[in-house]
């Protein structure tokens, strides 16, 4: 009777043990104080602030260094002035169409296709339809911007994904693959 | 000591794929009914719609032109289409959409209201369509909705459920014999006890065991080489569990929202850093902002599936369901395709968490050294449930540096110093750790 007993406290220990591994749990620290950051880590939730967030807006009115006020606004009125009037910043020197190529790979091919012929993997998957040809669309260089900046209609804005140097550098390559299409 | 599931379990794959070669079959039907459905829709078309224009080349304008703002039977941007031509004149459909918008100038009372009910978005005109191909589009949008049976996906979890249950049916039914074996060995025992009882033979006892163990304590060598043994597998255990203190490699969280790299980077083969677009320019990788998920969520409202891939872990409603929490965190109102405010922040469970006493810094790796994401992650385009999949633990980050050679052609800036590191420590190719990349105070500091 003893061993039985002996068997069954084996049993259950050997099933503590096991026990503690869950995937769906992080693991012990040794010396927690060492991992955890004590100022406050991104994202985390802080009681310092009314809405308990550590991702906080920047103070109303300013603006970041290297930031150009952006002045058209996101109207149709807006759109038919910026497609006008807005021209792009960089000079023929500063166009950096390999950086262009990459960012326009990340984020405009998935839909408008690498060759900009609107026939990205998300179009051919049918998950996205109706996505144009730029040659379909009468674009000017302040148009691409302005889209790429506010989005339209089905399209999102893409501004806080590229920095505004990135998306001129996005709208040449834009314009330079509808030359040839 | 490593927390990873049991991800090659035998029966696991002989289950999938039986629900695999299952569903494709189904699909395979499925491609079977599609075009006789196809095939019974343009008479019912002909026979609904006097203006007669043909479906199959409509739904091909439809959806090149008009599937940007506008679907069948949901509103998008613009309005839902289906069966449009009833409530508008043949002439006015043509005009609205050569050019909606001089329309609208006009004065068209039917036009302003329109325009007004859609938030004023401005249709694009299409002047190159000419009124065969616009009523072709009509003809594609009247005709009636399809009933949802052909989807291949739909039937991959009534599949999986199946074979759910069969498993379990089959482990009760195995216990259940065990069970049954075990008694009849009691009773067959006990019958042969009282045959024996009944015939006068005297069943031998068996020897005590005590005396095994006496004569094993006796023997000094064998007590010895017994306790160094036990010693030397104790040690051996502990150190294996006091060096994954810390390490949190395999950990796989429940996220509040289910969202499947599977199906967004690996099915549909969205960029990395579509969504973790700071991990080009910065320290953090960045978790994705809701309006991210927007960028396409806008218009994608329900899981659809594919036909070649096969879901068969979650069904469908499952997918659609979390879409919808998504709507419901950043106040999307999908009826009327407008935000509503009302946000609630998702709080999702942080997986990579390097200790705070070591500095790392994606767009260091990403943008500078070119290291593919999946160097460190794993293999995420294939993870349903995201987790870590490395260690992320020093020496593992030390291996990578000893290991992984620099780029150092078309770099002319530091051409000069690269030729001297290469000279001093008599290589052809740079590792990372030739550079500096296993100094103390380039991580801790």
């Amino acid at each position: 009777m003893r061993a039985f007993y002996r068997t069954a406290l084996l049993v259950v220990a050997a099933s503590g043990l096991t026990a503690c591994f869950n995937k769906k749990e992080p693991n012990y620290q040794y010396f927690p104080n060492m991992y955890e950051a004590v100022p406050y880590e991104t994202y985390s939730e802080v009681s310092a602030f009314p809405n308990g967030k550590e991702g906080q807006y920047p103070a109303q009115g300013s603006i970041p260094r290297g930031f150009t006020p952006y002045e058209y606004p996101n109207t149709n009125e807006g759109y038919e002035m910026a497609k006008a009037n807005l021209k792009s910043p960089l000079d023929s020197a500063s166009v950096d169409l390999p950086q262009g190529e990459q960012l326009y790979t990340i984020y405009c091919a998935i839909c408008h296709g690498d060759k900009g012929d609107g026939k990205g993997t998300l179009v051919k998957r049918e998950k996205f339809l109706g996505v144009p040809n730029y040659k379909d669309r009468q674009i000017t260089e302040g148009s691409v911007f302005h889209v790429i900046t506010y989005g339209l209609n089905s399209m999102g804005s893409h501004a806080n994904q590229l920095s505004q140097e990135e998306r001129w550098q996005v709208t040449s390559y834009v314009l330079k693959l509808r030359s040839e299409l | 000591m490593k927390k990873v599931g049991n991800h090659t379990s035998i029966s696991r794959i002989i289950m999938f794929c039986l629900a695999f070669s299952l569903s494709f079959s189904l699909s395979v039907f499925a491609q079977d009914a599609a075009p006789a459905d196809a095939a019974a829709a343009p008479a019912d078309a002909a026979g609904a719609d006097a203006g007669a224009g043909d479906p199959a080349k409509g739904k091909e304008l439809f959806n090149t032109l008009c599937a940007a703002c506008h679907k069948l039977d949901a509103k998008a941007t613009g309005p839902a289409l289906r069966n449009v031509a009833e409530k508008h004149d043949r002439e006015w459909l043509y005009s609205w959409i050569k050019n909606s918008s001089a329309m609208i100038k006009a004065g068209d009372p039917v036009a302003v209201k329109l325009f007004n009910e859609n938030n004023q978005a401005v249709m694009t005109p299409f002047p190159q369509l000419s009124n065969q191909d616009i009523d072709n589009i009509l003809a594609y949008t009247s005709q009636p909705a399809e009933v949802p049976t052909i989807a291949p996906t739909t039937g991959g979890s009534p599949v999986a459920a199946d074979n759910g249950i069969n498993n379990v049916l089959i482990l009760g039914a195995l216990v259940l014999v065990l069970v049954v074996l075990i008694v009849m060995l009691a009773l067959v025992n006990k019958t042969l006890k009282r045959v024996a009882a009944a015939n006068g033979i005297e069943v031998e006892k068996p020897e005590s065991s005590v005396s095994l163990w006496q004569a094993y304590a006796k023997n000094q060598f064998l007590v010895l080489v017994t306790a160094i043994l036990l010693l030397l597998s104790a040690s051996y255990f502990l150190y294996g569990y006091l060096m994954q203190i810390g390490v949190d490699q395999g950990y796989e969280p429940i996220q509040p929202i289910h969202f499947s790299h599977k199906i967004h980077a690996g099915d549909n083969g969205i960029d990395c850093k579509y969504c973790h677009s700071s991990a080009r320019v910065s320290k953090h990788s960045g978790i994705p902002s809701l309006n991210v998920c927007m960028n396409c969520h806008k218009n994608i409202a329900e899981f659809q599936g594919d036909k070649d891939s096969t879901y068969v872990e979650y069904s469908k409603e499952f997918y659609t369901a979390e879409i919808q929490k998504l709507y419901d965190a950043v106040g999307w109102d999908k009826s009327t395709q407008t935000y509503t405010g009302k946000q609630k922040p998702v709080k999702w469970v942080r997986i990579h968490n390097l200790p705070d006493f070591v500095y790392f810094n994606h767009a260091q790796h990403v943008s500078v050294a070119g290291v593919e994401c999946q160097t460190c992650h794993g293999p995420v385009e294939t993870f349903e449930i995201m987790k870590q999949h490395s260690s992320l633990t020093m020496g593992w980050c030390i291996n990578c540096h000893r290991e992984t050679d620099v780029k150092i052609e078309g770099n002319a800036y530091y051409e000069k110093i690269h030729d001297e590191l290469a000279k001093k420590y008599g290589v052809t190719k740079l590792t990372a750790a030739n550079m500096g990349g296993t100094e103390c105070g380039k991580c801790h500091y």
